[in-house]
């Protein structure tokens, strides 16, 4: 039995026998078909992520078949993160024309609706400057970021702060309040850049951060956003693969949010317009790689097989079986990127 | 843009094409093949030919909302702001 290179969750490299890759991607797709209660890889699947962990190329790549497309989180930001002096148009140029991205996305720094709102009117002309000289697609995007809403960021009282004296009616009242700043928000901002701006698309990004109800407010935007322009692209990518029950019973459509997986996200987000649906699968730090990618590729490929709309799944830092780095290895992110392409038939990443 | 990668996301984004659907249909629309469209030298001459843009931009090839008019045209996709540019100059 050779020895094989692995990483953990937290990216730190680690020698492991192919035995304990075998127990790992056993144990890992188990634990994703235990708590979703779907099926786990099948031990043809297993194969393939096995000789996937024996093979010593650095970089690996998709069949030339199963080709997708990319679409981005926070796009414009990645550059002026890096703390180069380049525009939000340069970006885009940059992305389109020299990177070959398959779409766009014109973004705030500060990610988030709530902060956006204060700036769209200087964004909607950038849009509007932005789609005349690109040719792909292009987004709008921001987190619906419900905690901003809450003291001390935002004007309602923070549920956070109540539920622990055992005040629930009022937490849950709170998070009623927030939930329709943040739909008010959502709906003005997607409206303005795809009315006036232009845009082919809204992406809600980082989707139920906060819990069952930032997941009700991002689902009631991009259904009254999907109402009042059809043909508008929207997508949705979520934060976890869990919808945490944080006000824990809030429905959409008659279906409790809290609790839900991708396979059950992605109906819901049918059902409300959205036209590409992101799952999030968070890594575990100490758990090695080939058990978080077990795991995250179960819940994926439930999500995609439930689907009706494209599934592109986040792969970057700490989701997707990617290392919780801001610099992810190109071992660890290639080898993630094929075998969630080609177990789950995805449509994109 | 190297590809035809950006036509294929028109697909799902606008019309929640699934990549296996909108490939065939982008390849059909296109008068390629499917293996055609991940083909970066095969979709270099045919975005050139059909004046759709090219990731290398080169002269009197269409670019920006040009090249955008005419993808929403082959694609028989409404392009949002295809349809505002419309508008505003009355056409």
């Amino acid at each position: 039995m050779g020895k094989i290179v692995a990483r953990m969750g937290d990216g730190d490299r680690v020698d492991m026998t192919e035995t304990e890759v075998q127990q790992d991607l056993e144990e890992g797709t188990q634990d994703a078909a235990d708590r979703a209660k779907i099926p786990p890889l099948t031990s043809d699947e297993i194969a393939y992520l096995m000789e996937l962990y024996r093979r010593k190329d650095r970089v690996v790549g998709v069949e030339d078949s199963k080709a997708c497309c990319l679409s981005y989180d926070n796009q414009t930001s990645k550059i002026e993160r890096a703390h180069i002096p380049v525009s939000k148009f340069q970006q885009l140029a940059l992305f389109e024309r020299c990177l070959g991205a398959d779409t766009l996305e014109l973004t705030h720094i500060d990610y988030s609706f709530k902060q956006v709102k204060h700036v769209v009117m200087y964004d909607k002309p950038n849009m509007e400057q932005a789609v005349l000289s690109t040719i792909a697609p292009i987004f709008y995007g921001a987190m619906p970021n419900l905690g901003l809403y809450s003291v001390p960021d935002g004007p309602v009282p923070n549920p956070m702060d109540l539920i622990p004296m055992d005040r629930i009616d009022e937490a849950r009242e709170a998070y009623a309040q927030m939930v329709e700043y943040a739909i008010s928000d959502m709906v003005y901002v997607g409206s303005q850049l795809y009315e006036f701006g232009g845009c082919d698309g809204i992406n809600f990004d980082t989707t139920a951060a906060s819990g069952d109800a930032e997941f009700y407010a991002a689902l009631k935007a991009a259904e009254i956003l999907h109402e009042k322009y059809p043909k508008m692209g929207i997508e949705m990518g979520m934060s976890g693969e869990f919808i945490l029950g944080m006000h824990a019973e809030i429905e959409y459509d008659g279906v409790r949010l809290a609790g839900l997986y991708p396979h059950e996200q992605v109906k819901l987000c049918e059902k409300a317009g959205v036209t590409i649906f992101g799952p999030a699968i968070n890594i575990v730090t100490n758990q090695s790689l080939p058990w978080n990618l077990a795991r995250s590729i179960t819940f994926t490929k439930a999500c995609s097989e439930a689907s009706n709309i494209p599934v592109h799944a986040n792969l970057g830092m700490g989701v997707g079986g990617v290392p919780l780095v801001l610099h992810p290895p190109l071992d660890a992110l290639s080898r993630a990127s094929k075998a969630h392409v080609e177990i789950c038939r995805l449509d994109g990443l | 843009m190297r590809t035809a990668g950006d036509l294929v996301a028109r697909m799902q984004l606008n019309r929640g094409m699934r990549i296996d659907a909108a490939k065939s249909y982008v390849a059909d629309k296109l008068g390629a093949s499917v293996p055609d469209l991940a083909d970066s030298v095969t979709m270099a001459e045919l975005r050139e030919d059909l004046d759709i843009g090219v990731v290398c931009e080169a002269p009197g090839v269409a670019k920006g909302i040009d090249a955008k008019f005419k993808i929403a045209k082959l694609l028989e996709l409404d392009i949002n702001c295809v349809s505002m540019f419309r508008e505003r100059v009355g056409l």
